[in-house]
């Protein structure tokens, strides 16, 4: 049977803390993966997995299952530590990410991983698959939402505004988009100074983009759980037009140093740099067991 | 033997899928922009509600098929000019449809020299080695409208995704009502003992007339149509080979990588035989009329004759 867990805003805030935790261990691990854009995003797995999505981690397949797809597919890790802690498989599993043989590959990958809806990786085409999802939904007469989440740098993608006009142009409001507005990208704009690195949109442009396609747009404090909590209850309530829950965010949110610093994009902490940031995160003991 | 001119390929897709929809509840077509030409059109006036425009967003369109795949047994049967599935897709074809073995159908329409006055842009020789060096991708290209309509009933049956090369002109039929499909299969057109000749599509028409032609000089000509590129029954090709010792390859599509290519890779490794591979040199196309075009680019009968006799001559 699939459900909804009902969580309290302290209990969304506990599991994005959680999240965050391993996916600082689990790069650590691997020597591998990204970091700053999975903490962006952490707090609104978090609401999604334990707050929204009517879901089975017993039946990663059920037909009746509301669908997630991460078309930021490069922050994998914020997605399999979600599923771990949500009961998909277990959190030491985590510990083989990025490994060979693994089924937590560097991008997510339909094939392999329990709740892993749709395989994503090249940016914007995961975008489509969630668009598909939804207008299968329709044809087939199945009631579910789905929910993709972008990656603001991804919204450079043509691909991605292919898809919000035909997703307009048909009306689909079972499709919910978060945008995780981070305002960094791996390389991105420079700024005053070589070593300043500045959003890819500008003020509300990036809001204005999707207002401009027809889509319901909702801005929301991307790491306040309660908000985004807010936001997805009023998208649901939308007919007729699909929404975008544009989020204010901080690339590498919950640890200090780590915070908009597009250095952090993908990087692996030192020993010391791990210890500091579990501190900060409330895990004293620190190390990546 | 003469041969009755039939539909395009393009009209017996779109009566066939129509037709399959009828008693298959799970078919969805989506379409690029492109129905009128690559007559999707038929579908829409029949099963509207099961009908998407897609609008002129090809990687979008591609990228929604596989995740309407992933819904209650869908099947997406996806339409638009080859040169726009091939390349302006592939990124999604490879990652979406391709890696986790989407059940999608692809209709690429227009394929090869004979696509209406388009030109380089659109005429597409190279889509058969771009979608067969693809892991997982079955790539189909029929030759009449009955084999297009068998196929795709077979596709239908098959859980996975394949891609049909599909033409624009009218074509000459091969086959008859009895004729059956399947996967992977080859088949004999003609026996012969002199030369093993591989085609593919409607070019397999213009092999049959040049069959005819060299019959009249005393040259005899096994003809093997290659509906299916990919997967290749090995055993087959190398049987066919053995046959007569020498083996010419003809298609109308680029001599690098494609029916060509196929046929040499297996016979290089299991049969080592003397290979010639015609069709189309490794060059961009241009628009004209067809029959001007075909003599151009050397993919007349007469040109499958030459082909034959030079391979023939040099291997005396």
């Amino acid at each position: 049977m699939t459900q909804t867990m009902t969580s309290t805003a302290a209990e969304l805030a506990e599991y994005a803390r959680q999240i965050r935790v391993q996916i600082l261990k689990a790069v650590y691990v691997a020597r591998a993966g990204h970091i700053g854009g999975p903490l962006s995003a952490a707090d609104m797995l978090s609401v999604l997995y334990f707050g929204v999505m009517d879901i089975d981690p017993e039946n990663p397949t059920d037909p009746d299952r509301d669908r997630f797809v991460l078309s930021k597919g490069h922050s994998s890790i914020a997605l399999y530590a979600t599923l771990a802690l949500r009961g998909y498989f277990p959190v030491d599993e985590l510990k083989t990410f990025d490994s060979v043989d693994s089924r937590l590959q560097g991008h997510p990958d339909q094939t392999v991983t329990p709740g892993v809806d749709m395989s994503s990786g090249s940016l914007g085409l995961g975008f489509a698959g969630a668009l598909g999802i939804a207008l299968g939904a329709r044809a087939a007469g199945k009631d579910f939402t789905t929910y993709v989440m972008l990656g603001d740098g991804e919204c450079n993608e043509g691909v991605v505004w292919e898809g919000a006009h035909v997703a307009a142009r048909y009306g689909l409001d079972n499709i919910i988009a978060l945008i995780d507005h981070n305002k960094l990208q791996q390389f991105g704009w420079t700024g005053a100074s070589l070593d300043e690195r500045i959003s890819p949109y500008l003020g509300d442009q990036l809001a204005n983009r999707w207002r401009a396609f027809d889509w319901k747009v909702i801005e929301v404090d991307g790491h306040d759980v309660a908000a985004i909590l807010g936001a997805v209850d009023e998208a649901k309530t939308i007919e007729g037009m699909p929404v975008a829950i544009v989020a204010h965010t901080v690339k590498g949110k919950g640890v200090s140093f780590m915070e908009n610093q597009p250095g952090w994009h993908s990087k692996v902490p030192t020993d010391q740099e791990l210890a500091d940031a579990l501190r900060e995160l409330g895990e004293p003991e620190g190390g990546a067991q | 033997m003469t041969l009755t001119m039939g539909k395009p390929l393009r009209v017996a897709m779109g009566e066939a899928i129509t037709e399959a929809a009828n008693h298959n509840d799970r078919i969805v077509v989506l379409d690029g922009d492109t129905g009128s030409s690559t007559r999707t059109d038929i579908f829409e006036a029949a099963h509207q509600d099961r009908f998407f425009q897609l609008g002129i967003a090809e990687m979008n369109m591609f990228g929604m098929a596989a995740g309407m795949a992933t819904v209650e047994g869908l099947i997406p049967i996806v339409s638009t000019f080859s040169a726009f599935v091939v390349s302006r897709a592939h990124d999604a074809i490879r990652i979406l449809i391709a890696q986790p073995k989407a059940n999608v159908k692809m209709m690429a329409g227009y394929a090869g020299l004979l696509a209406g006055s388009t030109g380089k842009t659109h005429l597409m020789f190279d889509d058969v080695p771009i979608m067969r060096a693809m892991a997982h991708m079955t790539v189909i290209a029929p030759g009449d409208e009955i084999e297009t309509k068998a196929a795709i009933n077979a596709s239908l049956e098959y859980d996975g995704p394949v891609y049909f090369r599909l033409t624009r002109p009218n074509t000459p039929i091969l086959f008859d009502e009895d004729y059956k499909f399947e996967i992977g299969k080859t088949v004999t057109v003609r026996e012969g003992s002199d030369v093993t000749v591989f085609s593919s599509g409607p070019h397999t028409a213009r092999v049959i007339e040049a069959a005819d032609l060299l019959a009249g000089e005393g040259i005899d000509v096994h003809l093997v149509h290659v509906p299916t590129i990919k997967p290749l029954a090995e055993d087959e090709v190398v049987a066919a080979a053995n046959k007569t010792g020498l083996v010419v390859t003809t298609e109308e599509g680029t001599i690098v990588g494609g029916l060509g290519g196929a046929i040499a890779e297996i016979l290089s490794q299991h049969s080592p035989t003397p290979v010639k591979l015609h069709g189309i040199n490794d060059i961009f196309g241009e628009s004209g009329p067809d029959k001007a075009l075909l003599e151009k680019y050397g993919l007349t009968s007469h040109h499958v004759a030459t082909a034959v006799r030079e391979h023939l001559a040099a291997n005396k």
